[in-house]
């Protein structure tokens, strides 16, 4: 279902926003707001249209050398994401 | 157990602006205080740009722009840019009566993230008596497509009561006709004028099963597609009790077009003192208030809450439902099966049944007349 080379876009609907008072990302949408654990934010920051997946794990990959393969984590998370609308592919 | 000492009180995520109490409707479930107040004690624009940034800095991030009618406000838009320069998600909560294609523009362009435009009803004839005011449906109809079109994320409101519930089908077609992407199908809650309507206001209990098997209904067909309804019944046919605010000053601030900081809209009704933005700070406020740390923690609660395994759940309900119907606003909520006051609830529920006084139409301290409105168009 997940095709790698095709870049996940935020959903317009929805604003990323690092939050200083709360200490992470949240995704800012009409009188709402989700609140995003590190991964979550670390990865949603990435969702730019222009990253593919394979861009995506790589970038955090570097970023972040002692959590080992992300890859299945980086996956199951934009399946999730896709499915609450919070991203979508062209 | 001491519980003064406890954990610092968190920030207050969401800050609703009351720009004014005016507005021109008359809609009778509106849950402003019936006493309107003088819209010469309003907030002026540094005042209220002020209280934005101060806010802002204690971590507020969502912020919704309402009242009354918020359009009325000539400052909105400056209002508007002070805050998304801030770094808030700004909300327009609105009739859509002073709305025009080209204010709708300038707010954008000013920075507004989204508005959301309340509807009275499926059609003109329901919408427009219920709103007190002709051609509101046609205006609102409009406004809602020009808002799509200018690439807003179009959020509907419908306040569901007694009068309108048996249009719930067609008011889901309207949704879908105007390409909404979030619709509230919100039953009305009884605060303020909607309280002393209620009987004409709150549906029976088959009312709401029909309505919520409409929405059901609908919803499967959608298949995801087209708006994503919300369909919020009235606390009245539950037996636990709202989290009211998420908890009484733990996460929600509202400011009244006086000033008059509150932890919700309605709280000014109780035997509190509440402070003003225009003599004290937002943090001072927020952190210190006696009125706002009245009902944090546990410590304050009567039983059966202070027994209660669920209180961290729903905080014993809501303070204002507590005192509007017992007298008593550290009395368990009524909706709950286990207060004592239980019977309140199904008694109102029998009385909604055969309404004895008549409906009260908001009515503004003036008359808002169309010229009043252009005038404000841009």
């Amino acid at each position: 279902m997940i095709n790698q080379s095709v870049p996940p876009n935020l959903n317009a609907m929805f604003r990323l926003q690092w939050e200083q008072a709360q200490e992470c990302f949240v995704l800012l949408f009409p009188e709402g707001m989700v609140k995003l654990n590190g991964s979550a934010g670390e990865i949603m920051q990435l969702v730019d249209g222009k990253n593919k997946i394979v861009d995506i794990i790589s970038i955090l990959h570097k970023k972040f050398p002692e959590a080992g393969d992300l890859t299945d984590d980086v996956h199951e998370f934009l399946i999730a994401a896709y499915e609450k609308k919070w991203l979508y592919y062209e | 157990m001491n519980n003064e000492t406890q954990t610092k009180v968190g920030p207050p995520l969401w800050l609703l602006a009351e720009l004014t109490y005016d507005c021109p409707l008359h809609c009778p479930y509106c849950s402003n205080p019936t006493e309107l107040g003088d819209t010469k004690d309003e907030l002026n624009t540094e005042q209220w740009l002020d209280v934005l940034t101060q806010a802002r800095a204690m971590g507020a991030v969502q912020l919704g722009f309402s009242g009354g009618e918020p359009l009325l406000r000539k400052d909105l838009e400056k209002m508007v840019k002070h805050a998304r320069e801030l770094g808030f998600y700004t909300n327009l909560i609105t009739s859509g009566i002073g709305l025009t294609e080209k204010r709708i523009a300038k707010l954008k362009v000013a920075g507004l993230d989204h508005i959301q435009i309340s509807f009275q009803g499926a059609d003109p004839e329901m919408n427009d008596i219920i709103a007190g005011r002709g051609n509101a449906f046609e205006q609102k109809f409009k406004m809602a497509q020009s808002v799509k079109a200018q690439g807003y994320p179009m959020v509907l409101n419908f306040v569901i009561s007694k009068q309108n519930i048996s249009q719930v089908a067609d008011i889901m077609r309207l949704s879908c006709q105007l390409n909404a992407d979030y619709v509230e199908l919100a039953t009305a809650q009884y605060y303020g004028w909607a309280y002393d309507n209620r009987d004409h206001l709150l549906p029976s209990q088959q009312q709401l099963i029909d309505a919520e098997a409409i929405v059901n209904e609908f919803r499967e067909k959608q298949q995801g597609k087209g708006p994503q309804f919300i369909f919020v019944t009235p606390d009245y046919f539950e037996d636990r009790p709202k989290a009211c605010m998420n908890g009484w000053g733990s996460t929600f601030l509202t400011i009244a077009p006086d000033g008059s900081a509150l932890p919700c809209h309605s709280a000014k009704m109780l035997p509190l003192k509440f402070p003003n933005v225009k003599d004290k700070s937002v943090s001072d406020i927020w952190q210190q208030d006696f009125s706002f740390n009245r009902f944090r923690g546990d410590s304050w609660m009567p039983q059966p809450c202070q027994s209660c395994d669920e209180k961290e759940k729903d905080f014993g309900g809501c303070r204002c439902q507590a005192f509007m119907m017992t007298g008593d606003m550290d009395k368990t909520d009524p909706v709950c099966s286990k207060s004592p006051d239980h019977h309140l609830i199904q008694e109102a529920i029998e009385r909604a049944k055969n309404p004895t006084s008549p409906l009260l139409e908001r009515v503004n301290k003036r008359s808002i007349k169309d010229a009043d409105i252009v005038q404000i168009k841009l």
